[in-house]
């Protein structure tokens, strides 16, 4: 642990500690009733394919509402003010809609029940492989990772031992998930959505009080070291490290906004999965667009109250920001991580204080049962029941999936007890899993729209995209390279993008391609139109459902935000 | 409900409500009886937990209307449990 001159103990008295424990109860308590509907491996990994868009489209963003993005956001707030929110507007959305558009029909009308599945329809056994077990050792780490960050966060709040806020966790995640499944899962991500928001929304409105409204906040950000260019989210130089304008907005329209955020929302199964467990393809196709919704607003009760601790906390403002800025240490001893903390200890009385923190903590612990229900999910389908036990009952598949999960969540203690050693290595790390996904959007893509590529292509195309990424973060890493801010990532994407193309293309000329009647459903030219529509009767039914509307919708306000900010 | 073995789960909404509703309950006491001037100094002279409670019970009587007004139907389905396994494939009928 990192020394901390800022004191970030909270105040929190009986009340916080009611109200947190209400929480918990909750949580709890849907794992157990969930339990009762779970009576086949279908209920259990994908919720029985029975849910509203509603939810699932709520869980879709909050799998991702993780603390680290809550907490990491509200930094880069801080730090770099309105361009942050090309993490949401360009580095989400579009991709978002084109999920839900363009290639739901594939993933939910083929109805394979997780990602490396579509893998191996389409590309053969070595490609499943591959994506496999690279997903489940990825969602392993990155699940210690996040007990870990929970373990220290409510080390900082209110003083627990790291160890002892590790196990806690690690048993109230466990027992929901291994109870009820995907739903217990997903479920607890709605309650956390309206928990982090009950959190968030009035702290930034308190914020802005206190700094005299958004007029007040424009005249002090624009006053203090980042200057006037902190409020407008165009071109965005400070975040990408850029100097240029033009490459500036090149990096943040195709580094950002295509390859990882293409790779990211559209690959990454812990995200599909919960598309996956809606209750019909209209439903499906729905999911990310409606999570698209509050993705677009997200950004200002995440951001906004980062900017005003950027001029409003006392260990942040003047002179620490610059520092901070600069790369250096703050004279306080704080950094932009500890923002919204820092802000929340200021400003939320009791009562609030206590919301605040369960919204916290819910996010932490949303994050790793979506890891876990990820996990078990692939791990069961695509390890275990294609390679190692074919063909047995279900019900021997269901009790794998729970065993799973414990044993997982035993690894994630360990994994968390690893990265308590190397903090800096577990956010590596998490940058290294996000160029696996640069990859396999590039796979997908290319073999959802071109017939002839082959199963070669698949699996060649996938490994020399990752490796490719690798070595350029590897380089940029020992300092061959030195790119500036956040262009590492986006180069290392972008490398990863091309490299597979072309490779898969070149892959592709010299080997066999599947015939094409194996192919219907996973190819747009070999799939017949209408089962690509979804239903418009019933439950689907109504302009309000229609996912082409919806999409409309959002992108005409998310250009607006652009243009407005 | 009525078959115990489906698979469409219990009303979400209605945890929802619950927590919004013990929330906001205990924000807008705590707001209205026991808000100090320190508190109120703290949080910029917005009464905070009393705002947020108030909002939190409308919250909480949105989510109640909005679960009576569509109660959740239990699909009828004649033999789901073959269906699942082979993966949910053709809509249920309603």
């Amino acid at each position: 642990m990192q020394v901390l001159a800022a004191d970030l103990r909270l105040d929190a008295n009986a009340v916080d500690y009611v109200l947190l424990a209400f929480y918990f109860v909750l949580v709890l308590g849907i794992g157990y009733m969930a339990r009762r509907h779970v009576s086949t491996s279908m209920d259990f990994f994908l919720s029985g394919r029975s849910l509203p868009a509603w939810v699932t489209g709520l869980a879709f963003i909050s799998a991702n509402l993780g603390a680290i993005e809550v907490m990491g956001m509200s930094a880069n707030g801080a730090e770099y003010g309105m361009p942050t929110a090309h993490y949401f507007w360009i580095g989400a959305v579009p991709a978002m809609l084109f999920l839900g558009i363009v290639m739901m029909p594939f993933y939910y009308g083929s109805k394979v029940r997780s990602v490396p599945e579509f893998m191996l329809r389409r590309f053969g056994k070595p490609a499943h492989l591959v994506n496999g077990v690279s997903f489940a050792a990825a969602q392993v780490l990155i699940a210690g990772a996040n007990l870990f960050l929970l373990a220290s966060v409510v080390n900082l709040l209110l003083g627990w031992p790291i160890w002892v806020s590790v196990i806690v966790a690690a048993v109230i995640v466990l027992s929901y998930t291994a109870l009820g499944g995907l739903s217990a899962a997903i479920y607890n991500e709605v309650l956390q959505f309206v928990v982090i928001v009950a959190a968030l929304l009035p702290l930034t409105i308190v914020g802005l009080y206190k700094v005299g409204g958004w007029q007040g906040l424009v005249d002090k950000v624009s006053a203090g070291p980042g200057g006037p260019e902190q409020l407008e989210s165009w071109p965005g130089n400070q975040l990408t490290g850029f100097a240029d304008n033009f490459l500036s907005v090149l990096g943040l329209v195709f580094g950002l906004g295509f390859v990882l955020s293409f790779g990211y929302w559209t690959t990454n199964f812990v995200e599909v999965q919960r598309a996956m467990a809606a209750k019909s393809m209209s439903a499906a196709r729905r999911t990310p667009i409606i999570g698209a919704f509050p993705k677009m607003l997200i950004p200002f009760i995440v951001i906004i109250p980062g900017m005003v601790a950027g001029v409003a906390v006392t260990e942040l403002q003047g002179d620490n920001k610059a520092a901070l800025m600069a790369g250096e240490a703050a004279p306080s001893g704080a950094t932009f991580n500890q923002a919204l903390l820092l802000l929340m200890r200021d400003l939320l009385p009791n009562g609030m204080l206590g919301i605040a923190i369960a919204g916290l903590l819910a996010s932490f612990m949303a994050g790793m049962a979506a890891n876990l229900s990820s996990f078990n999910t692939v791990f069961t389908y695509d390890i275990w029941q294609s390679y190692i036990k074919k063909d047995r009952p279900d019900g021997y598949y269901l009790r794998v999936g729970r065993i799973v999960t414990a044993v997982a969540t035993v690894f994630a203690i360990g994994t968390a007890f690893i990265a308590s050693t190397y903090a800096n290595l577990m956010d590596y790390l998490q940058q290294l899993f996000s160029f696996f996904n640069a990859p396999l959007f590039a796979t997908f893509i290319l073999g959802m729209f071109w017939r002839r590529m082959t199963p070669a292509a698949g699996w060649i195309g996938l490994v020399s995209g990752t490796v490719s990424a690798i070595v350029v973060f590897i380089l940029s890493e020992s300092g061959v390279w030195t790119l500036p801010g956040q262009g590492a990532a986006f180069v290392g994407a972008g490398a990863a993008f091309v490299i597979d193309i072309v490779v898969s293309v070149a892959v592709t000329t010299v080997t066999q391609p599947k015939p094409a009647e194996q192919l219907t459903g996973l190819v747009y030219s070999l799939t017949p139109k209408e089962s690509r529509q979804h239903e418009t009767t019933g439950d689907d039914a109504g302009w309000y459902r229609n996912p082409a509307l919806l999409a409309g919708i959002v992108l005409v306000v998310t250009i607006a935000l652009n243009i407005i900010f | 409900m009525s078959t115990p073995t489906r698979t469409s789960a219990f009303d979400v909404r209605l945890i929802i409500a619950l927590l919004c509703g013990v929330y906001g309950l205990v924000l807008t006491v705590l707001g209205l009886f026991f808000t100090t001037d320190d508190d109120l100094a703290k949080s910029a002279d917005v009464n905070i937990n009393l705002w947020t409670g108030l909002a939190l019970l409308v919250l909480c009587l949105l989510f109640v209307a909005w679960a009576r007004w569509r109660p959740l139907r239990v699909p009828e389905q004649t033999d789901a449990e073959t269906d699942k396994t082979e993966g949910a494939g053709t809509e249920n009928p309603q």
